[in-house]
């Protein structure tokens, strides 16, 4: 889901930008205040924990690969706000550092997967979760919150590649960035979400979920956040 | 840092030993990268031209660790799999300091 180099116009990576910008100037806000120091450590290793769990690419047999991005358990344990920061730092230093992603793509992929991504999930979270604190209730949605923030992640990224064609043509009408339209974007990009990606984030941050629930369950911000209301 | 904690980032130094199970799998299922992250030859062979914009920009920047490997396009999967983890812990120790002090310089409640 790491857009390249290339694959966006200026129309649109430019204003992506703007609006990731939006959202980190947000979320610094959020964390010189409203974070609670406590979480500061649990933030260094969420940021790790995205990092790494996104180096382990799955195979469709014969076909693409993808990954989770960890955005999900994040968002439910250190709040939606510290994962915007957490994703972000990752896929800067995934694009400067590694070449995984574009330069110019960094504001489109910073807003895919660290602000689509962690609003969906959480709130996704709070509504199936409700006030259940045990049991599958809970597990159900934190596997619908990561299976849900992945998809419609990669649907925000499957519309931006698509109206590619749409925004920017040469002379001879031939598209001058990604060059597949909304109609094969969109589906391409939804079918392997739905089928194995996201299932892999939702995996993922039931398991977590589950291991931070034994451990270190007064920690979990999601939780803490429904107490307040 | 707390007994807890110390287990996290065991945990995590224990995903990034893992790691290039993230590129043997796909080699053994032969699966090709991400759909829409194509380079300029791929989409050459599966369009027949590669869109001018995009050859533009496509080589902009030169990543120090292009694509977790320095070991050359040429390179066996056990050096594609050693660079993948020292890509990985490399990866880490950067974004967990920027997180961390980050966090720490900005946040007021910080002790």
């Amino acid at each position: 889901m790491h857009i390249p180099d290339g694959y966006l116009s200026p129309q649109t990576y430019i204003p992506l930008l703007g609006l990731a910008a939006a959202f980190w100037s947000v979320a610094l806000r959020k964390i010189k205040t409203g974070l609670s120091h406590r979480y500061i450590p649990y933030l260094a290793m969420a940021a790790a924990f995205s990092f790494l769990i996104q180096m382990f690419n799955i195979p469709i047999p014969g076909g693409t690969t993808g990954h989770a991005v960890g955005g999900a358990i994040i968002a439910i344990l250190l709040g939606p706000w510290a994962a915007v920061i957490a994703v972000s730092i990752v896929l800067v230093i995934q694009a400067v550092v590694f070449g995984d992603g574009g330069i110019t793509a960094i504001g489109a992929n910073c807003f895919n997967m660290a602000v689509v991504l962690p609003f969906i999930s959480y709130w996704v979270f709070r509504i199936i979760c409700g006030p259940a604190r045990t049991g599958k209730r809970v597990r159900a949605a934190a596997f619908m919150a990561g299976y849900s923030g992945l998809f419609m992640a990669s649907i925000s990224t499957a519309i931006q590649f698509g109206i590619q064609p749409l925004i920017a043509q040469d002379a001879q009408g031939l598209p001058l960035y990604a060059p597949y339209p909304l109609a094969i974007a969109v589906p391409a990009m939804a079918v392997e979400h739905l089928l194995l990606f996201g299932i892999l984030e939702g995996i993922v941050t039931a398991l977590i979920l589950g291991y931070f629930m034994k451990h270190e369950m007064d920690l979990i911000y999601a939780f803490r956040e429904i107490k307040n209301d | 840092m707390t007994k807890f904690q110390k287990k996290l980032w065991i945990g995590l130094v224990v995903m990034a030993l893992l790691s290039p199970i993230g590129i043997f799998l796909p080699q053994f299922f032969m699966a090709e990268g991400a759909w829409g992250e194509w380079s300029s030859e791929k989409l050459k062979e599966m369009m027949g031209f590669v869109p001018a914009g995009l050859e533009r920009l496509a080589d902009l920047w030169k990543a120090p660790i292009a694509g977790y490997n320095l070991g050359g396009e040429g390179a066996s999967v056990w050096v594609q799999g050693l660079w993948y983890i020292v890509s990985g812990l490399i990866g880490i120790l950067i974004v967990g300091c920027i997180a961390y002090f980050l966090a720490r310089i900005i946040n007021r409640n910080a002790p």
